[in-house]
């Protein structure tokens, strides 16, 4: 059984190495003459305003727990999805009706604006 | 030693050693970003012992929703985040020895116990496991009314967290 999790454990550390080989390539190979413009923080190339720690906009705050719960509803539709192939046909509209009753709260948060950045 | 046990002790010290990062950065956004780590850690764990829908769950809403909504609401709600003082507690050095104490009377505790040392019975593969759950929850049989009542209770939580983030009218 934990074979087949080997091939997540080789995909997982390829893709933690991937990303830091060129950084730590970089460091090796590339030349420094660092001077004060280089080290300023790049920013689509403008210049930065202010401090980088700064407080964010509450309404990234709606967003996420909106998000929170529609991913806690991938847990109970997770198993559902598994053995789609077993259940019969009112157990497949038992996880509809579930996915149903949800969309109403996508739907009210969506009259309500919250989807909306204003 | 097996190459499994040697993955065990990798595992098990980089999740200790991330645990210990969180609980010692004064910076609340690097202590998240180590809590991520951490909670890697036990997923991984949770894969050694067979467990594989706990660790898909572990990935899924530990990783991906809850250690998110806390590098959130740390930067919603701190004005300047390196402005925090020293954290470490005077009584730090006791607290350990008493934490370590306590930690290791628990073990010695448990290992008179005649089954400690005892192997799981094996189970199902993690498909069939996932499976059989799956079964579980939607036949009228098992858990049909939980389920339901888990979407009715997760829209209550949805339109609650918004009715409670929403700006009020007028400010």
């Amino acid at each position: 059984m934990l074979d087949q999790w080997l091939f997540v454990g080789i995909f997982v550390s390829i893709a933690a190495v991937f990303p830091l080989l060129p950084l730590v390539m970089a460091r090796f190979l590339a030349p420094r003459k660092p001077n004060r413009i280089k080290q300023e923080t790049y920013e689509c190339g403008i210049e930065t305003v202010g401090d980088t720690w700064v407080q964010f906009k509450i309404q990234y705050y709606v967003y996420a727990l909106v998000f929170l719960i529609f991913d806690i509803e991938t847990v109970f539709l997770y198993p559902w999805a598994v053995s789609f192939d077993v259940l019969p046909l009112f157990a497949v509209f038992e996880g509809v009706l579930f996915i149903l009753i949800l969309a109403a709260g996508l739907f009210y948060a969506w009259r309500k604006g919250a989807l909306e950045w204003s | 030693m097996t190459p499994i046990q040697l993955v065990f002790l990798f595992v098990a010290f980089a999740t200790l050693w991330a645990a210990f990062m969180v609980v010692t950065r004064n910076n609340l956004v690097h202590a998240a970003l180590f809590l991520v780590i951490a909670l890697f850690g036990v997923a991984v764990l949770f894969v050694m012992l067979e467990a594989g829908f706990l660790a898909v769950i572990q990935v899924l809403v530990y990783i991906g929703a809850i250690a998110i909504l806390m590098i959130f609401a740390v930067m919603l709600t701190r004005g300047d985040v390196d402005d925090i003082p020293d954290i470490t507690n005077r009584y730090a050095g006791w607290v350990g020895l008493v934490a370590v104490l306590f930690f290791s009377s628990l073990v010695i505790l448990m290992a008179q116990w005649p089954s400690f040392t005892a192997l799981a019975k094996p189970i199902l593969s993690s498909r069939d496991t996932i499976v059989e759950l799956g079964t579980a929850l939607v036949s009228p049989n098992g858990y049909v009314i939980p389920f339901e009542v888990a979407s009715v209770m997760l829209l209550a939580a949805l339109i609650g967290a918004l009715v409670v983030a929403r700006p009020r009218k007028g400010k």
